[in-house]
């Protein structure tokens, strides 16, 4: 006998699962910024701490990741077409994509820290570390999770689970939208 | 072997699922309880050995008063409130034959378990367990130096945030199980208060945890990496993290009291063979509530240091949400009213509730006005109100919800008359335990003094501390009758069939115990869940499946 099973005509169990689950990840890092905005508003000397850090690879992994959601969306696509070899292929540049961003990310953090500008230097770098290694985290559980749906997908296994994995990566996403003008463009003159 | 894993500990049926969350709970309460035993002890006669423990240093003392209230209110009330009850009852009562995600719904609970073994751990490791108050309010809790304890804070961070991960892997399963697998004809406004109650409290917590969770992230880090969130001398601000924990803390007051007050509507209405009175009511009044919750924090801060211009508007606001929840209440109360009322040992323990749930709530509004505050702030005034609402919400929330549901989980009875010689003795000496206390903190006893008698215009009332350990210890005792009535029950109770107090939710059509799956055929819903003593039928109940 199956044991759990939606009636007809109604949202996908997983779906309902994924997005009560961002619920609750929305919180998390709505809570994270706006700790850091409402500080952000009594110091406006921390643009001139903003200013170290390398916004130019910032950019690039903006576009790095915004890239890796178009080939998600991409991925999607194939998959609704029943083209799996071409979600597959797609699902991989994902990944691929995700891996580079870490790589600059990690870059980033080298070039910080050799500098001296650790977590521990000011309240700037202190949020500035708990957000991006955060973030950097869930795009980690990203990775793990697209890893895993593409295995199914090579061997033809639910081709269904890109869109758990596809609505979280957006989300992953997102939240570098919000990350990088936060903590990398903020002027340095006056507040926000 | 393999059979027993699977049945009894990694099993995927939600009913083993809320059973191994009621029992770590319950046994978690002993744990909470042995504490409080030592503290009050030392209260009541400082300095002298405690029996089954010796003696108590000021840093045992703290550690002790910490783990006291995080274990009590996370290890107790959440896991058999939110999440035993919950797992248990939520799938019986939609007629569904699990929850929509099994698996995530076992990760849940031993993620809960292993969360359990890190704190339990925290007593253990050199320095001994937090002890900087169940809030952990920075600096205190930011800087080791502060307390002396190392490995206990972060032990306790860890624990806490694993706690909140189980936690919110069991909404998520509540939530979608409540949207997507009820039976056929179950609208929502035909769900029993029960299913309402947890629903509303998973979505108050999902939406409340998350600030701090942040919060943790960020006390760990002051911790290990010396950052400086909250502290001053590094440009941070020890009240945000206040702001932080109340922000999920007020909320985490109604994910307690919601599903004990789930619990109350079914007894009541199944012991009193009485229609709920203002079903949609309730309902609408909750929601009001709930969303009333997130707006109402800081009046635990009158004093703290924040703008004193917010604790107007945050005085209006907290007497503002007595208002549903005062409608809830007389609801619960009219539901009473001219019904034919059943003194089972769950009908005491659920009017008990109602009656001391009251106290805790009117005492509620001295605190919640400013004026008053900034006297009761923090004194046993306070330790007094907050008992009087937390103890009978998960206690006798609890056991109501145990002696009700007992014949389904097991198939047997507990034993009605040592039943009530447990309320008895609960219900007693609870009230003898906190009314000294209110009596104590409106003398302007602080809380949290190790030794009270070291200052002078206390010790007149050290009788006070007395009688309430005392009466602490008479309590502890007299949970001994429950625990043996529990174990011996389970294999000696009198048999009960599927619907022993003829009730008319879905849970008392499934045969008792239910099976996997549940039911035997996947019920149908044709009514709403309380149809006592309907005029024009021959028999003075009818089911939700009848037509």
């Amino acid at each position: 006998m199956k044991i759990a099973e939606a009636n007809e005509n109604q949202v996908p169990l997983w779906r309902l699962g994924v997005w009560w689950f961002l619920g609750s990840e929305i919180v998390v890092f709505g809570g994270l910024l706006a700790c850091y905005t409402l500080y952000r508003f009594h110091h406006p000397e921390w643009g001139m701490e903003a200013a170290h850090t390398l916004s130019w690879v910032g950019a690039i992994n903006t576009v790095v990741l915004l890239t890796s959601s178009l080939t998600m969306i991409l991925a999607h696509e194939r998959v609704e077409q029943c083209d799996l070899s071409g979600a597959v292929k797609f699902l991989g540049i994902t990944i691929l994509l995700g891996l580079l961003f870490l790589s600059f990310k990690g870059y980033e953090y080298h070039h910080e820290i050799s500098n001296g500008l650790l977590p521990s230097k000011s309240l700037f770098w202190s949020f500035y570390y708990l957000m991006t290694g955060l973030h950097g985290l869930h795009v980690v559980g990203g990775l793990i999770a697209n890893g895993v749906v593409w295995q199914g997908l090579k061997k033809g296994k639910n081709p269904h689970r890109i869109e758990s994995v596809g609505i979280y990566w957006h989300f992953v996403d997102v939240v570098w939208i919000y990350l990088f003008p936060l903590l990398y463009l903020a002027s340095p003159g006056g507040a926000l | 072997m393999k059979r027993f894993i699977r049945t009894y500990l990694f099993s995927l049926d939600h009913k083993m699922i809320g059973k191994q969350y009621l029992i770590t709970g319950l046994l978690m309460s002993l744990v909470g309880g042995y504490l409080a035993y030592v503290f009050r002890h030392q209260l009541a006669w400082p300095g002298s050995p405690v029996p089954g423990y010796g003696m108590v240093g000021p840093d045992q003392y703290n550690g002790f008063v910490t783990m006291h209230g995080t274990i009590m209110v996370f290890w107790v009330a959440m896991p058999i409130l939110l999440s035993g009850f919950g797992n248990y009852l939520l799938p019986l009562m939609i007629g569904a034959r699990d929850m929509a995600f099994p698996r995530l719904n076992m990760l849940s609970y031993w993620t809960f378990f292993l969360s359990t073994v890190v704190l339990i751990t925290s007593f253990f490791v050199p320095g001994g367990p937090a002890s900087g108050g169940w809030t952990s309010y920075p600096p205190l809790s930011d800087q080791p130096g502060f307390t002396g304890v190392f490995w206990g804070g972060h032990l306790w961070i860890l624990a806490v945030a694993l706690e909140f991960t189980s936690m919110l892997m069991g909404g998520i399963n509540f939530l979608t199980t409540t949207l997507a697998l009820r039976a056929k004809g179950m609208c929502l406004f035909r769900m029993p208060i029960f299913v309402w109650m947890e629903n509303i409290a998973s979505l108050l917590f999902m939406f409340s945890v998350g600030p701090l969770i942040a919060g943790a992230f960020m006390l760990l880090a002051d911790r290990l990496v010396n950052t400086g969130f909250f502290m001053p001398s590094a440009g941070g601000d020890p009240l945000l993290f206040q702001h932080l924990f109340w922000f999920f803390g007020h909320p985490e007051v109604y994910v307690l009291l919601l599903p004990s007050l789930g619990i109350l509507a079914e007894v009541f209405t199944v012991f009193s063979r009485k229609t709920l009175f203002g079903y949609r009511t309730i309902v609408y009044a909750t929601l009001v509530a709930g969303v009333l919750s997130f707006v109402v924090w800081a009046h635990h801060q009158f004093i703290s240091g924040m703008d004193p211009r917010l604790a107007a508007p945050f005085s209006v606001t907290t007497i503002l949400i007595s208002v549903p929840f005062a409608i809830s209440l007389f609801s619960f109360i009219a539901t009473l009213w001219g019904g034919s009322i059943e003194f089972t040992t769950a009908m005491l323990f659920a009017v008990g509730m109602l009656a001391e749930f009251m106290i805790g709530g009117v005492t509620g509004i001295f605190n919640g006005s400013a004026a008053a505050d900034i006297y009761l702030h923090d004194t046993y005034f306070v330790v007094a109100h907050f008992h009087y609402t937390l103890f009978p919400v998960t206690f006798f929330g609890a056991f109501a919800g145990i002696y009700h549901w007992f014949p389904k989980m097991y198939g047997r009875f507990l034993n009605e008359k040592w039943g009530k010689v447990h309320f008895w003795v609960t219900a007693l000496s609870f009230n003898v335990i906190f009314i000294p206390l209110f009596l104590l903190g409106l003398a302007g006893h602080q809380r949290r003094i190790f030794d009270p008698t070291v200052f002078d215009y206390l010790a007149k009332y050290q009788h006070l501390h007395v009688i309430a350990t005392f009466a602490m210890i008479t309590m502890l005792l007299g949970q001994i009758p429950f625990i043996a009535n529990f174990i011996i029950s389970i294999y000696k109770g009198r048999l009960a069939d599927r619907n022993p107090w003829k009730g008319t939710t879905l849970e008392w059509v499934a045969p008792s115990p239910p099976g996997h799956g549940n039911f035997e055929n996947d019920p149908v819903v044709h009514r709403g869940p309380y149809d006592y003593s309907l005029p024009g039928r021959d028999r003075e109940w009818v089911s939700q499946t009848e037509e």
